[in-house]
């Protein structure tokens, strides 16, 4: 076993781990930050991606360990201070984003990885960046409907599908 | 997945020291090799990460080459090495941003998956391929499915691309995993013409001499028109019969030449 020491949503933690523990369990199990879905756990569909250093990572493909020292942020650093939802999770709920909910933490951390890297996407560049994102529910017009909206574009000419 | 020991090397000298333990294998992004450790399909004793090795990072522009250090993402090239831009482009269309972010030139090269981006920039471009131990031109790095001449233990460290004059990369996308169904990178030189092929070889990445020898004389997609590309030793899959990737080969390298 191994110490390692990262940021994660603001706060610093340590945990022992093994070699093969994956970031992902590191937060879910480690940490009790269970936001954080696993979908494939084969670096498919998206569900487990988080940020790391600013970047969206897929955390069932990374290991723990690898990442000592890191500064982490999971679904559930998203919110607001005050608890409410923050910009792209409200965005989510107002735009009808998600249906089982299973993709949406994922979906968030890479709407809102891009909106970093891009503050005013296009819907061509929204879906070319959520490539790596899939959804079983939605049909992704709602979800691209929600990240335009969420970094303020006028959405009202876009029709629900 | 087995247990390993880990391990974080921050120098070539250590790392190449590392992988000499029994069992030992380098880690990269993992993008690749994470996959194939949860199938059980590699189970290595010591993992030596590579991504903790500041000489192996970044990308240096001069004198009409881009050197990039092994360990440098996907991402990283996307943004950074604009001074050959189709290797930009095709930087930023591996995988997806999370893939990106994480795997590196370095672990594609020496992966050398028959589907993959970065062999094609690499064989097209003439590259040359600097490892800890000497430097390997990249006519002579690729040897068929995932084989590449490294020797136990060696490993990349740099990839330098000698610019070309005019260059593209035209990638039909597999739409469920976004490796190349096929691609083909075209790059000019004063030289001439080369051309690599990737997705759709049997053995791998392969340049297509019969089309660099025709745009050789005019560099023109329309010169391929009356060319086509040999079905022998092609892939035949549930994605496409070799008849299919033939034409699929050339469209590819006539898209790319539009666009050099
Ligand atoms: C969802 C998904 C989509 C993808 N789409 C594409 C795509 O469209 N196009 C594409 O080209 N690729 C694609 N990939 C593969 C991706 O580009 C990987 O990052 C790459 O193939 C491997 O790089 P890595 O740094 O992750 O290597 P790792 O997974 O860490 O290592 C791969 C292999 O190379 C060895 N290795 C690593 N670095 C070195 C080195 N410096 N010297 C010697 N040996 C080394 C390792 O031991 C291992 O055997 C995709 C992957 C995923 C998960
Ligand atoms: S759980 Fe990580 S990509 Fe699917
Ligand atoms: S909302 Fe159910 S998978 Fe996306």
């Amino acid at each position: 076993m191994t110490k390692v020491t990262m940021t994660v949503n603001g706060a610093t933690v340590s945990g022992e781990v093994e070699g093969r523990t994956l970031l992902s369990s590191f937060l879910r199990e480690g940490l009790a930050l269970t936001g954080t879905h696993v979908g494939c756990d084969t670096s498919q569909c998206g569900a487990c991606v988080v940020h790391v250093d600013g970047k969206a990572v897929k955390s069932c493909t990374a290991f723990a360990v690898d990442l000592d020292g890191a500064s982490v942020t999971t679904i559930e650093g998203m919110a607001n201070a005050d608890g409410s939802l923050g910009v792209v999770q409200q965005a989510f709920q107002d735009h009808h984003g998600l249906q089982c909910g299973f993709c949406t933490p994922g979906m968030v951390m890479s709407a809102a990885a891009l909106l970093a890297e891009n503050s005013k996407p296009t819907e061509a560049e929204v879906r070319h960046y959520l490539e790596g994102n899939i959804c079983r529910c939605t049909g992704y017009h709602n979800i691209i409907k929600a990240v335009l909206a969420a970094s303020g574009q006028d959405v009202s000419g876009i029709a629900a599908e | 997945m087995h247990n390993f020991e880990f391990v974080k090397p921050s120098s070539i000298a250590d790392a190449v020291a590392a992988l000499r333990q029994e069992d030992a294998q380098a880690l990269s992004g993992g993008q690749t090799l994470m996959p194939t450790m949860k199938q059980r399909l590699a189970a290595p004793s010591v993992l030596v990460s590579l991504t903790g090795i500041a000489e192996m990072k970044g990308i240096r522009a001069s004198g009409g080459v881009v050197e990039i250090g092994a360990a440098t993402t996907h991402a990283e090239v996307a943004a950074g090495a604009g001074a050959y831009p189709a290797l930009t482009a095709l930087a930023g269309n591996i995988g997806d941003p999370a893939v990106r972010n994480r795997g590196t030139i370095g672990g594609s090269l020496a992966n050398n998956d028959p589907a993959a981006d970065y062999p094609a920039a690499a064989l097209a471009s003439g590259a040359t391929i600097v490892t800890n131990a000497r430097e390997i031109a990249a006519d002579d790095f690729f040897q068929g499915l995932f084989t590449t001449a490294l020797e136990e233990g060696e490993i990349i460290t740099a990839v330098r691309f000698p610019v070309p004059e005019r260059a593209a990369y035209a990638k039909f996308q597999q739409p469920a995993s976004r490796f190349a169904l096929t691609g083909a990178f075209v790059a000019k030189t004063s030289a001439g013409v080369r051309v690599a092929i990737t997705g759709a070889g049997e053995d791998g990445v392969f340049r297509w001499t019969d089309a660099e020898a025709a745009l050789s004389g005019n560099f023109s997609a329309a010169v391929l028109n009356g060319l086509a590309a040999p079905e022998d030793g092609l892939i035949g899959d549930l994605h496409g019969t070799p008849a299919y990737r033939a034409n699929l080969v050339k469209v590819m390298t006539q898209r790319a030449v539009a666009a050099a």
